[in-house]
């Protein structure tokens, strides 16, 4: 018998009906737990090789300078057990700060910055540490219910040691309003689970009379499963 | 230093708006990742996966996406210094068009090593991130011509009548052979998600 890893409890369900989109798109019938294996001790692991040097910085990726407050967001990613997890690709994406983003399909009336596009790449060091400097995006809203707003936030991909730690999230602002109105933010069962996408204000990131400073560490699932021995033939 | 974490982070939604940043063909964006896995280099015969992703209500969902994590066609799986030297990556992410269609070109993978010194049938593992989706989804693509999918010990946990969802038909196309694979998030036909 296979067991859920009571980590997992951290996440929100599949089917949270506050959120409609997920009344159509969450499986009806229960998960088939299964023993991880080599395909899910193994993983796309994406590092260095990935990134060039400044996709990190979201405020110059074009001519000018994007409107809005210029911020820096850094953090480290760890495993459950508090390890970095070094070399590890991040990827985020995020409404500019009129809270409209690039996509093609997002009909948000507010308007386009000609500098900011709201896509950038990081990599960990040996630390587990990364670094983006972008601004703060806007609220924007939906159509999930009557006057519906989705807290500012930026969206984090990241892959970590395994198919297992793949993780994609949003980052939050603290303090922001809009937190008892979102049922994305909501799903997640768990007050303290959900405080722990929330970054925080730090005055020692901020920078003088440049940006301010938010720190925001991410936690993967870890490496504590130890890996079956692949003979390779080779 | 290492001080133990309150828990992990927990998921969010892609949300509708990833493309420009996660498979940005047609954005400014330059794209690191593709839906062709298989370089001149790699072992293996060369297929195509391709589906449909639907919701409960049989529509199909038209801003999903989706990737794939494989061995090449002798199983093994690539490590990241063999990737950074060209190997067979083994990794591939596409969006779905406005049909919700995806298509992926790769190797058909080799058997890997299961639990308990049992071998698993070839199988490509899939996830899938969409607006609604507040956590992935993982399934697993099997080969319709593989014998060992009847002692395989992962569809062996799957309940018999659910088995089919996971197997992918084989169909002569062209090149490159065709498994039509149709992830089914909700439904009649709800195809099998896995938790490991």
């Amino acid at each position: 018998m296979t067991i859920a890893p009571a980590s997992l409890a951290a996440h929100p369900p599949h089917l949270f009906p506050d959120y409609a989109s997920t009344r159509k798109r969450a499986p009806a019938k229960p998960l088939v737990l299964i023993p991880a294996t080599l395909t899910e001790l193994s993983g796309p692991v994406y590092g260095h090789e990935t990134v060039s040097g400044d996709e990190g910085d979201l405020t110059r990726q074009h001519a000018g300078e994007p409107l809005g407050e210029r911020i820096i967001v850094t953090g480290r990613v760890l495993d459950e057990e508090g390890r970095p997890v070094p070399n590890t690709l991040l990827e985020i994406w995020q409404a500019n700060a009129a809270g409209r983003y690039v996509h093609l399909r997002d009909q948000h009336p507010a308007p386009l910055d000609p500098n900011f596009t709201g896509a950038g790449r990081a990599v960990t060091d040996q630390d587990g540490r990364y670094r983006f400097t972008t601004v703060k995006p806007g609220a924007y809203p939906w159509r999930n219910h009557p006057n519906a707003w989705r807290p500012a936030h930026i969206h984090f991909s990241l892959f970590g040691p395994s198919f297992l730690s793949r993780l994609v999230t949003q980052m939050y602002f603290p303090g922001d309003p809009l937190f008892a109105f979102d049922p994305i933010f909501n799903a997640i069962p768990d007050a303290r689970a959900r405080e722990r996408l929330v970054a925080r204000f730090d005055l020692a990131t901020t920078e003088p009379e440049w940006a301010l400073g938010y720190q925001f560490d991410i936690v993967l699932r870890g490496r504590d499963a130890t890996p079956i021995e692949e003979p390779h033939d080779d | 230093m290492t001080e133990r974490p309150d828990g992990i982070t927990p998921s969010q939604t892609v949300g509708p708006f990833f493309a420009y940043a996660l498979t940005p063909e047609g954005y400014a964006t330059p794209a690191i990742f593709s839906n062709d896995l298989a370089t001149e280099d790699s072992v293996g015969e060369r297929i195509r996966i391709e589906g449909y992703v639907i919701d409960g209500d049989g529509e199909p969902i038209v801003d999903a996406m989706v990737e794939l994590w494989q061995p090449d066609g002798r199983g093994r799986f690539a490590t990241a210094s063999e990737r950074a030297n060209g190997a067979f990556s083994g990794f591939g992410r596409t969006q779905v068009d406005s049909n919700g269609f995806f298509a992926f070109a790769t190797v058909k993978p080799g058997a890997v090593a299961g639990p308990d010194g049992a071998r698993q049938a070839p199988h490509i593992a899939v996830t899938i991130f969409a607006r609604g989706l507040l956590r992935q989804l993982v399934t697993r693509i099997y080969f319709a011509d593989e014998a060992a999918n009847a002692v395989d010990p992962i569809l062996s946990l799957v309940p018999a009548e659910r088995r089919a969802t996971l197997i992918a038909e084989r169909r002569e196309r062209g090149a490159a052979p065709v498994y039509t694979f149709n992830i089914r998030l909700q439904g009649e036909g709800e195809t099998v998600f896995f938790e490991a």
